[in-house]
Formats: structure tokens, C-alpha cells, sequence
């Protein structure tokens, strides 16, 4: 995203200003194209929402009133308004599936889509970065080939069969881990709902019991999830290694007498610390939406599943409300580690 | 291109030709160009690995009706749920149907799709990137304002999105897949349009008097192709793999059509006891999209050296 500084007929402003000016302007027009392409999706595809939402069966006067109160009457522009504001205002409308307005369903979800990343992430950051580092320490040797094509299968690999495969596998034929869901059904509501975060729930409950049953329950899912992340985070982390062990300081490092593990840890990790950052938030982002499958395969209850769901019972409003507020977290933490890239890293101002 | 190859090859062989110092036209240096790519291409074991999957792939979807005895769809309910035997190499499913023919048949949907979305994608990027980069001024600011915002966006959720709109079925799957990727191609486009839009042949071609539509189509989007076509390689796994997951959500194709991802969704039920009914497709689609990860790799270290991962 460049563009030329100093054009156009205002004042000029500090750089700082211009960057924040520039990042928000973009957030909105982002947003605002989300809205208008879930609205497209919602309002627009289907050939009548108002006999979707009453039913072929129902009476001329129930589908009149129901168009009315829908607003179908109006102008798009107009029902493109309202429908952005209401969204604006967490108003996604009610849920046919659970009659209970999508926003309150949303809430109740998005805990646990939050978790299952969360913990995915932490995975694919503990095992990535150090394959790419030694993988590109090691450059063209055996270890190398041998993490490249382990991150090609893990790009290729389709995760909800081998979700499918290790539930068989760890659960039911050698069962060492709990099945699907996020806890064993007897210990369903011992802990307070607080944060909705069942691992952080139980930790500050004490109740450590809880908290071991959700650790084996959420293992399977985030492996799995985590799997395109380390791949994706280990050949990333291997070509900025790379990069770095490619550049004079490394090799007046070592001239110097300093220990390889010195150099590579202290010196060049350090270097690409900011680039490794970003690509973490990329991964992180892309596991909140890719978590879809995955839920499916563990009946885990986030979001992914509720999208699924509502999307076979043909509630429209749930489907829009969860793509809504996905996309808003896709669209907010992208545009957050690219502010972040150019805070910290010079070379991208 | 048809090259006219034939009419200028000296004696001594194509090789010969292809490894001479002088090329005497156009035709034999591209030729050349293209045989060193090849001999680089070559070289890398993974990448021909890749190729070697892709080309089998090819074969196996297009004599398909010589490899199988019936098109997969046929059912025979005695027959259901048996193990793999000399009878059924992959066994048979819920429905007594050979998921060895299934397999096979299924290539041609998975190649389908592969095709489908390459068609739609392809030309949607190019034109846009390519206009953006060449026209520049407001026009760019708008196509790349609109390609940031689809850029943006939550490829498989809008994907399923679409699909719920739409109605479930393998058309609509493509068409939700489409829509939701094509936004990189057009920002690689747009990149490889700004390098070539100041060179003497295009003005060459603006002096001559050729219209702006000519220049982007005849001069321009050539130069394009290389990376576009690297790019649709590498994600075409992921493609492959969306396709297969709108499948396995019962989204995509529709049964009784023989698609991996939606045969693994109906094995679901008997993976404990018949393991091999969801298997089998699954590994059928690792082994494609690995295919297609591992040419990609390797067409992008021939095709463009500067980016490739194993500089």
C-alpha cells in the first residue's frame, strides 16, 4: 500500500498523522466493503428474503408484513443504511435457530473460537520457529529437506480428515485423549462463565481438575489447526534466517569468536523479530476463520460451528452476523500488525 | 504459440539447436530459454516429484474409463461397507459402490474444479491488475482500493457465505472460491504491469497508434503470465483443499457425484469399524495438493529465482 506523500489539497500533516489518518481511512473503506459484500451475500443473492423468513406456506398478509418489516419496500441504498447501522450498533437481527438475537449467540461462541486459535498459535510458534531456524542453519543439508517437505505436507494435508483420523487414532482406539467438545459432559458447568475461556475460567477458579479435562480436550483440535501455521511459520522463519545469516554483522560476529548459538540467537533472531511478528498475526488471523473445519470435526462450539450450522438451517442472520464479526477480526488484526511492521521497523516507513 | 521451430533447424539435432550460442531468431530463443528452464526444472527432485503427480493425475482422469468398470455411481446394497480385496482394491461404501472407481471418477471432478477456478481467476486478475498498472492515475486508485478490500477479506467464511446464498453444488462452490482469491492475482499483475508500462515497446506500440485495450491484452498481460501461473500452482492446493472442505460440509458437490471431500464427509459414520471408506479419499487429496505445493516450489525457483526458497 504506497502511495505519494504530500499530494492533494491539505496542509501537510506530521508523518505520524498521515500514517493514522491513513490507516483509518482504509479501515473504514475495508470495513465498509465487508458490510457491502455480506449485505450482497444476505440481502441481494437470495431471490426473496421475505419468503425465506416466513416460508412458502405462509399467507400473503404475513409475507407482505414481513417485507415491510424487513424493509424491502425501500430503496437499496436505503436498506444498505440501515442494515449497516444497525450492525454498527451489534444489531445483526434474531437467530431462527436459537430465536435469541445473533449478537448474544455470537458472544457465547466466540470464546471458544478465540481459545482453539489462540492455543493453535502458541503451537505452531513453539515448534515453527525453531524447525525454520535450524532448517535454515542447516541450509540444503538433510534437516532442511527434511522440514521443507514436512511444511508441504503440512500445507497440503486436508484438516478435517486427519482431525477425523487422530480422533480414531488417540481417542477411540488408544485413548489417550478425551473426544470431541471442550470438556467431558460431567464437567459441564462447574466453572463460572467469566471470560468465557474455559482454560482461563478454571485456572481462576482453582478448579485444576476442569482445567486438565479441557487441556486434553482442546490438544487434537489446536494440532490440527496448528498444522498450516507451522508450516507456514517455519518456512517463513527459515527464509528470514536466512536473510539475516546472509548479512556482514553475522559474519563479524563470527569473526569475532563468538558461538554459533550466540549469533544465531542473539544477533540474527533478534534482527528478524518484527518480520517473524507479522507473519505470526497473519497466521493467527487466517486460524480464527480456518477454524471452521476443524469445529465441525471436534464439535467444538465456536463460531465456526455455529456459522455451519446455522447455515444448514437456513438462518441467514446468524450466517451474516458470524461473517460479519470474523471478517471484522480478520480486518482489524491485519491492519494492526501493519501499523506494528511500520512502528518498529524503519526500513518499512 | 505455434512456433515455426522446424524451418530454421539446422542439422545436429534439436539439441544442438536448443544449446546454440547464437540463436538465429526469436523462436529458437525463446526455445532455448524455455529448454534451460526445463534442465533447471529438471534438477530439482522436488519438483519433478510434483510434475510426476500432476502428469499422473492427467493420465489417470482422462483414461479413466478404461482403469474402471463403471462409472462410480452404480449402487449394490449386498455389497455394502466391504474390506479392500483383490475384488475391491479400495473396498466399497455405505452404498455398495467401488471406491476404487470412485477415486478414479473423482479426479475428473477435482481437475474440474482446478479448471474452473483458474479460468474465472486468470482473467479477472490480469485485467484488473493490469489496467490498474498500465492506465495508473485514478483509475489505479479505485481497481486497488477494491482489490485491498477483497484482499481483506476471510477467504473460506465468505466462501461459505456465498454458497449459503447460492445453494449448495459444485458450480457454486467454484464461483464462491473464485470471488474470494482472485484479489492477489490482480495486485501481481498490477506489479509486473507498472515494471513493463514505460518500456520502448510499448511506446512502440502507442506510436503506432494501437488502443490502450490492445496494448494491456497483446503486450502487456503476456508478461504477466509467468508469475500469475507460478502463483495459481502454489494455491492451487489450497483451492483443491477449500473445494474438498465445502465438500466435506456437504456444500460442494452434490452426491451422487464422486468428489473426495464429500466422500470423506460420508465415511464419517464408519471410520471406526470400515476406516477405509473416509481414508482413502483423503489421502487421495493429499497426495494432489502435495503435487501441486511441490510444482509449484519448483516452478517458481525456474521461473523466478530471486524468490525462491531454496536460494
Amino acid at each position: 500500500m504506497t502511495r505519494k506523500k504530500g499530494a492533494g489539497p491539505f496542509p501537510p500533516l506530521p508523518p505520524f498523522a498521515r500514517n493514522l489518518l491513513r490507516v483509518v481511512f482504509t479501515l473504514a473503506l475495508t470495513f465498509l466493503g465487508l458490510m457491502a459484500v455480506t449485505f450482497f451475500i444476505g440481502r441481494v443473492l437470495p431471490t426473496d428474503p421475505a419468503m425465506a423468513a416466513v416460508g412458502n406456506r405462509a399467507s400473503e398478509a404475513v409475507y407482505q408484513a414481513k417485507r415491510l418489516e424487513l424493509g424491502l419496500d425501500r430503496p437499496i441504498l436505503i436498506q444498505f443504511w440501515l442494515f449497516l447501522t444497525s450492525a454498527l450498533q451489534g444489531d445483526f437481527g434474531k437467530s431462527i435457530m436459537t430465536s435469541k438475537p445473533v449478537i448474544d449467540d455470537l458472544k457465547r461462541f466466540f470464546p471458544a473460537t478465540l481459545e482453539l486459535a489462540t492455543v493453535a498459535t502458541l503451537f505452531g510458534v513453539l515448534f515453527g520457529v525453531p524447525m525454520g531456524v535450524i532448517a535454515a542453519v542447516r541450509q540444503s543439508k538433510l534437516t532442511d529437506h527434511i522440514v521443507r517437505v514436512l511444511g508441504l505436507i503440512g500445507y497440503s494435508v486436508p484438516i478435517f480428515w486427519l482431525g477425523m483420523v487422530s480422533l480414531v487414532v488417540f481417542y477411540a482406539k488408544l485413548d489417550w485423549l478425551p473426544g470431541t467438545g471442550r470438556l467431558d459432559i460431567y464437567y459441564d458447568g462447574i466453572v463460572d462463565h467469566v471470560t468465557g475461556v474455559i482454560l482461563i475460567d478454571s485456572a481462576l477458579a482453582g478448579e485444576w481438575e476442569v482445567f486438565n479435562n479441557a487441556l486434553g480436550h482442546i490438544i487434537l483440535p489446536a494440532a490440527m489447526l496448528a498444522l498450516y501455521s507451522l508450516a507456514y511459520i517455519a518456512r517463513m522463519t527459515r527464509s528470514f534466517m536466512l536473510d539475516q545469516l546472509s548479512q556482514e554483522y553475522v559474519l563479524t560476529a563470527r569473526v569475532k569468536g563468538l558461538p554459533e548459538r550466540t549469533v544465531i540467537w542473539r544477533h540474527a533472531f533478534k534482527n528478524m523479530l518484527v518480520q517473524l511478528i507479522t507473519v505470526i498475526a497473519l497466521s493467527y488471523v487466517n486460524l480464527l476463520e480456518g477454524s471452521v473445519l476443524t469445529e465441525t470435526v471436534f464439535a467444538w462450539p465456536g463460531i465456526g460451528l455455529y456459522i455451519t450450522n446455522s447455515l444448514f438451517n437456513a438462518d441467514m442472520n446468524a450466517v451474516i452476523g458470524g461473517t460479519i464479526v470474523i471478517g471484522a477480526c480478520f480486518i482489524g488484526i491485519n491492519m494492526l500488525s501493519d501499523v506494528l511492521y511500520r512502528l518498529v521497523d524503519p526500513r518499512a516507513r | 504459440m505455434s512456433a515455426p521451430e522446424a524451418t530454421t533447424r539446422p542439422v545436429g539435432g534439436l539439441r544442438a539447436w536448443l544449446l546454440s550460442d547464437a540463436p538465429a531468431n526469436v523462436w529458437q530463443a525463446r526455445a532455448q530459454r524455455a529448454y534451460f528452464g526445463w534442465l533447471t526444472f529438471k534438477s530439482n527432485p522436488i519438483a519433478m516429484a510434483g510434475l510426476i503427480i500432476i502428469a499422473t493425475l492427467l493420465l489417470i482422469a482422462a483414461i479413466a474409463p478404461l482403469l474402471t468398470g463403471g462409472a462410480g455411481i452404480e449402487q449394490n446394497l449386498g455389497n455394502r461397507l466391504q474390506a479392500p480385496s483383490s475384488e475391491h482394491w479400495f473396498g466399497t461404501d455405505e452404498l455398495g459402490r467401488d471406491i476404487y472407481d470412485r477415486i478414479i471418477w473423482g479426479s475428473r471432478v477435482t481437475l474440474y474444479i482446478v479448471f474452473l477456478v483458474s479460468i474465472i481467476v486468470m482473467p479477472i486478475g490480469l485485467l484488473i491488475g493490469t489496467i490498474a498498472g498500465y492506465v495508473g492515475g485514478w483509475i489505479d486508485t479505485v481497481l486497488m482500493r477494491f482489490t485491498d478490500i477483497f484482499l481483506a477479506f476471510p477467504r473460506l467464511i465468505l466462501a461459505l457465505a456465498f454458497v449459503s446464498a447460492l445453494g449448495p453444488g459444485l458450480e457454486n462452490a467454484v464461483i464462491a472460491i473464485a470471488v474470494t482469491t482472485w484479489s492477489p492475482y490482480a495486485r501481481l499483475a498490477r506489479a509486473e504491469a507498472l515494471t513493463v508500462r514505460s518500456s520502448e515497446y510499448i511506446l512502440a506500440a502507442q506510436i503506432q497508434g494501437a488502443s490502450t485495450l490492445r496494448i494491456v491484452i497483446f503486450h502487456v498481460v503476456p508478461m504477466c503470465l509467468s508469475s500469475i501461473i507460478v502463483r495459481l500452482t502454489l494455491d492451487m492446493a489450497g483451492i483443491i483443499l477449500t473445494a474438498a472442505g465445502l465438500g466435506f460440509l456437504g456444500l460442494g458437490a452434490q452426491p451422487p457425484l464422486p468428489e473426495w471431500g464429500a466422500m470423506i464427509s460420508t465415511g464419517r459414520d464408519f471410520l471406526l469399524d470400515q476406516w477405509w471408506v473416509s481414508t482413502i479419499p483423503g489421502i487421495a487429496i493429499l497426495v494432489v495438493s502435495l503435487g501441486f505445493n511441490l510444482l509449484g516450489d519448483g516452478l517458481r525457483d525456474v521461473l523466478d529465482p530471486r524468490s525462491g526458497a531454496s536460494e
